[in-house]
């Protein structure tokens, strides 16, 4: 590079840093932006089931039973409501008051004293699948729990021939916060990336700066360049912003090292800003930009990334198509630097990964780009 | 290659355009913006690329400055091929685009900077030459002010002043004085006069303004992609010496337009100011007496040619059609009645805030029944603010407002019931048909039934707009979108009739056809209020107003205006004259009626 050429970049770079300062929409898209959408998903989305609305129908009601359902009243997972008869509870189910029915048969006190299998009924709205599947597995842990406490009041360890004792690794806390905010950050970042870079470019189209740019002797590779570092270094910061979020004020632990989020993160930077710089070479106007970046960093980063839909139970063809959604590596390096630490054997191939990405958007950004209008 | 100047005196032309064609798609539809242009442009000089909107000439500014490419043809700038090398015709050329990038969060200072940085001015001869420019352009008082806070004019002086950072050796100005008020754009042209005759410098500068032709060196006329003439513009006139005339006559000045406007032998007939301007066909003199069969009292005096009359008679010879198509309902104008006087419009101190910016100030004016009115002024003068508040789209300040005997602050609803408006750009429904559109038009006013079909009847009528009935209205002509947008404002038969910049950038012969049926809607006893930038479309006015910074700076017939601007040495004003006069004078309204 010669000195005019530097002098150029140097020039539209503190014609950048000025309009940054003066104009606090990039501001706010790099700071404002993710911290909303952080804070908003953080406390927003949560896979924990927790005071949910639970039907307990005990047809004969005894000490066996009041002990039973005792359970459910302490758990903090449930909110128990009683029901005289399984058809009240069922209108109830009908009308979401509640979300499952736990039911006691009568015979369920003389079949417990028996020593014998005593069976309670349960059924969960599946209307929401998922929100079904951890219902059920709780009142399984309740039952369990129950089982076990009784089965040692009684004098013997016995009762169950076999126990299971779930050890939960990573996430000792089994927060799903912790899981989802880490890679809520990569989703958000993409969409702050692409958006910088598409809707600045967009605005010098709008304003006809850019066809004043076009013809001095600027480069293609000035111009590119000037959009960047500036972009990046802003980028960065509502990165580091975020990661600030996540560690204070959502308590999320940060076990990796410091230095693998940030070489990591200005990889997958790089690529974000790509994907914005490929964008804003085909959208003229500020609001298709915006829309453009939406539906295709922000969407399938939420949707594909893995952060909150596993990429392994996707179908086979989605799952190859996960393959170009650049959050997907981000994703699951976030996850492993923020809860497991620096797992090379995940973070190393995720991060030739994001310079592959990175290589490939900038690299068709600039063979796109032209110093032209048509 | 032989030299080709029959004289050694002449340079090299700076840029030799060679059967360039250029055409653009769009959907399905392919627009041919440019049809094979052969010119030159002189070194050392202004050549002027004149014609309206949509002729071609931005796209012509873009392939000469390698921003596009020409789909044929060959473009040679400086002694370069563009396409071939456009980062060395880049290194050399000066681009100011119609909407120059300037950066308006950027201060003056910062501006010219950045320029000097992309153009490679070395940090040691930026003092000098800032102090050149900014003395040049009257900007030196205000460095650090932001560029988005500078009026119109400043700005595109400011455009200018960082293309000219280094100095170029071809300078490309893309319409810079167009919608600019009177005295920037006078000031603009000291400028590049200045730098063409003590700097050298070749200049390229487009416009839609025909009258800025005569000072250019040369002027290529562009019109829908084709060259229509080339030449020094004295060439242009030169054609039609002789062929010009004042008709002044007893009978009104409208109706006396209409009817020169269909006589024999003549190609052209426009009021100006109390007078009708006549072009005839040919040289041979025309008889007064007998020429229009009302006004036996007619006298034409001989008068210079102008540029435009040569750009009508070429683009009717081009047409090959009679002067003014004859229409059968405008043309036998009904005796003019007795115009009821008394005022539909009322204005009294008007004022429009805009949080702290004051875009309308204290304004006061009466439109009475009939007349046409016009607001002349530069972009961001104050009149569109104005007019939105006429037609009850925006609420005033302070002041009053009555229009159709309706105050505007408790009756806007009734108001706008007897309002047409056409807006600038014409807001029609470009993916519906003509039809569609008039359809659309009259259901909005609560036409129904007969009363629609019949209106819908008389509009494809009166407007020609019949044989294009099923034509998407995205795809007419310039000419007729404003026709449709005209016959849909219409469709109630409004007492009045609010044209927002309505011929800015048609060409002459559309804008003589639409004013030919605003001035028949006017004798038929309708209101017309006008907003205009074009200083000669004041000319068509019964009255105006002249507005800059949202004040109103003069008022009166066009005529009045201009004799008040009368001095010895400008015997003559133009209304341009008269607007830079009444502009220059203290601030004090002059009330010239």
């Amino acid at each position: 590079m010669n000195a005019g050429a530097l002098r150029r970049l140097f020039g539209l770079l503190r014609k950048e840093a000025l309009q940054i300062w003066r104009d606090p929409s990039a501001l706010a898209i790099a700071f404002v932006l993710p911290a909303v959408l952080l804070l908003i998903f953080g406390y927003g989305v949560s896979l924990d089931a927790r005071n949910v609305p639970i039907a307990l129908v005990v047809q004969r009601p005894g000490a066996l039973a009041a002990s039973f359902t005792s359970q459910f009243a302490r758990s903090p997972f449930f909110r128990p409501r009683r029901f005289l008869t399984i058809q009240d509870a069922e209108q109830a189910m009908a009308s979401r008051a509640v979300q499952g029915i736990v039911w006691l048969p009568s015979d369920f006190a003389r079949r417990a004293a028996a020593g014998g299998n005593s069976p309670i009924g349960v059924i969960v709205n599946g209307v929401d699948a998922n929100d079904a599947r951890i219902i059920e597995g709780y009142v399984q842990q309740v039952w369990a729990t129950w089982l076990t406490a009784r089965a040692e009041a009684a004098g013997g360890s016995a009762a169950l021939p076999l126990s299971a004792q779930p050890q939960v690794r990573f996430n000792p806390a089994v927060d799903s916060r912790d899981y989802l905010v880490p890679g809520l950050i990569a989703v958000i970042m993409t969409l702050t990336g692409a958006l910088l870079t598409a809707l600045v470019i967009a605005r010098e189209w709008e304003r006809g700066t850019m066809e004043a740019l076009m013809v001095t002797r600027v480069t293609i590779n000035e111009i590119l360049l000037a959009k960047l570092i500036p972009y990046f270094v802003l980028g960065m910061g509502g990165m580091a912003g975020s990661v600030a979020i996540a560690v204070f004020l959502f308590g999320v632990p940060l076990q990796g090292s410091i230095w693998v989020l940030t070489a990591t993160s200005a990889l997958f930077m790089l690529a974000a800003l790509g994907m914005g710089l490929l964008i804003s070479g085909f959208a003229r106007n500020q609001f298709v930009a915006g829309q453009i970046a939406i539906i295709t960093t922000f969407l399938p980063a939420f949707i594909l990334s893995g952060f909150v839909f596993d990429i392994n139970s996707m179908p086979r063809a989605v799952q190859i198509i996960t393959h170009i959604v650049a959050a997907r590596y981000f994703v699951a390096i976030l996850q492993s630097v923020f809860l497991a630490g620096n797992v090379w054997s995940v973070i190393l191939p995720n991060a030739l990964a994001l310079v592959v990405m990175a290589g490939i958007f900038l690299g068709l950004a600039r063979g796109t780009a032209r110093k032209r209008l048509d | 290659m032989p030299a080709t100047e029959s004289a050694g005196a002449a340079p090299q032309p700076a840029v030799r355009l060679t059967d360039v064609r250029r055409s653009f798609r769009t959907g399905k539809r392919v627009v041919t913006a440019l049809d094979g242009i052969t010119a030159s442009a002189v070194s050392g000089a202004v050549t002027g690329l004149i014609g309206p909107d949509g002729a071609g000439k931005t796209t012509l500014m873009r392939l000469i400055a390698g921003l596009l490419r020409a789909d044929a043809g060959r473009i040679e700038v400086l002694g370069i091929d563009v396409a071939r090398d456009p980062l060395s015709v880049q290194a050399r050329l000066g681009y100011m685009p119609q909407r120059f990038g300037l950066y308006e969060d950027l201060s003056v200072r910062e501006n010219l900077d950045l320029y000097a940085d992309l153009q490679g001015v070395p940090p040691a001869v930026r003092p000098a030459r800032y102090d050149e420019l900014l003395h040049m352009t009257g900007l030196g008082p205000f460095t650090a002010r932001m560029a988005g806070r500078l009026s119109g004019g400043m700005k595109q002086k400011l455009g200018l002043a960082c293309t000219l950072v280094h100095p170029p050796d071809l300078l490309l100005l893309d319409e810079p004085t167009v919608g600019v008020d009177p005295v920037s754009r006078r000031e603009l042209w000291q400028i590049i006069d200045h730098l063409t005759r003590d700097a050298h410098m070749t200049v390229l500068f487009s416009t839609a303004y025909l009258d800025e032709a005569e000072r250019c060196a040369a002027v290529l006329l562009i019109h829908e992609g084709r060259l229509l003439g080339h030449g020094p513009p004295g060439q242009f006139t030169a054609d039609m010496e002789g062929r010009s005339f004042f008709a002044t006559a007893s009978l009104g000045r409208r109706r006396l337009q209409a009817r020169l406007a269909q006589a024999p032998g003549v190609i052209d007939a426009v009021i100006q100011g109390s007078r009708v301007r006549v072009v005839t066909a040919d040289a041979t003199p025309p008889v007064a007496t007998g020429l229009v069969a009302e006004a036996s009292d007619l006298t034409l005096i001989p008068t210079p040619p102008r540029f435009e009359d040569s750009f009508v008679a070429r683009l009717r010879a081009q047409a090959a059609t009679p002067a003014p198509p004859p229409s059968a309902t405008v043309a036998p104008l009904a005796p003019a009645a007795p115009k009821p006087t008394g005022d539909v419009i009322s204005v009294a101190h008007l004022t429009r805030r805009f949080g702290a910016f004051v875009a309308v100030d204290d304004v006061s004016f009466t439109v009475a029944r009939g007349e046409i009115f016009g607001l002349l002024g530069a972009n961001g003068a104050g009149k569109s603010t104005t007019f939105r508040m006429l037609c009850g789209l925006l609420p005033p300040s302070e002041g009053t407002l009555r229009v159709a005997g309706f105050d505007l602050r408790t009756a806007a609803a009734p108001a706008r019931g007897r309002i047409g408006y056409m807006a600038q750009k014409f807001s029609l429904y470009g993916d519906l048909s003509v039809a569609q559109n008039l359809r659309f038009f009259s259901s909005a006013y609560r036409l129904t039934g007969a009363r629609q079909r019949a209106r819908i009847e008389w509009a494809e009528a009166e407007f020609e707009l019949g044989a294009m009935r099923d034509a998407t209205a995205r795809d007419l002509p310039l000419g007729f979108k404003q026709r449709l947008a005209l016959a849909c404002a219409l469709m109630h038969e409004p007492d009045i009739l609010f044209l927002d910049e309505p011929t800015s950038g048609v060409d002459p012969l559309a804008r003589r056809e639409f004013w030919r049926r605003i001035n028949a809607l006017a004798e038929q006893g309708v209101t017309v209020l006008v907003t205009t930038h074009f200083m000669e479309e004041a000319e068509y006015c019964d009255q105006l107003v002249i507005m800059a910074q949202g004040k109103v700076l003069a008022a009166g017939e066009p005529e009045a205006i201009k004799q008040g601007a009368r001095t010895a040495a400008q015997p003559d004003p133009t209304m341009e004259d008269a607007f830079i006069a009444v502009i220059e004078a203290p601030r004090q309204p002059a009330r010239a009626a």
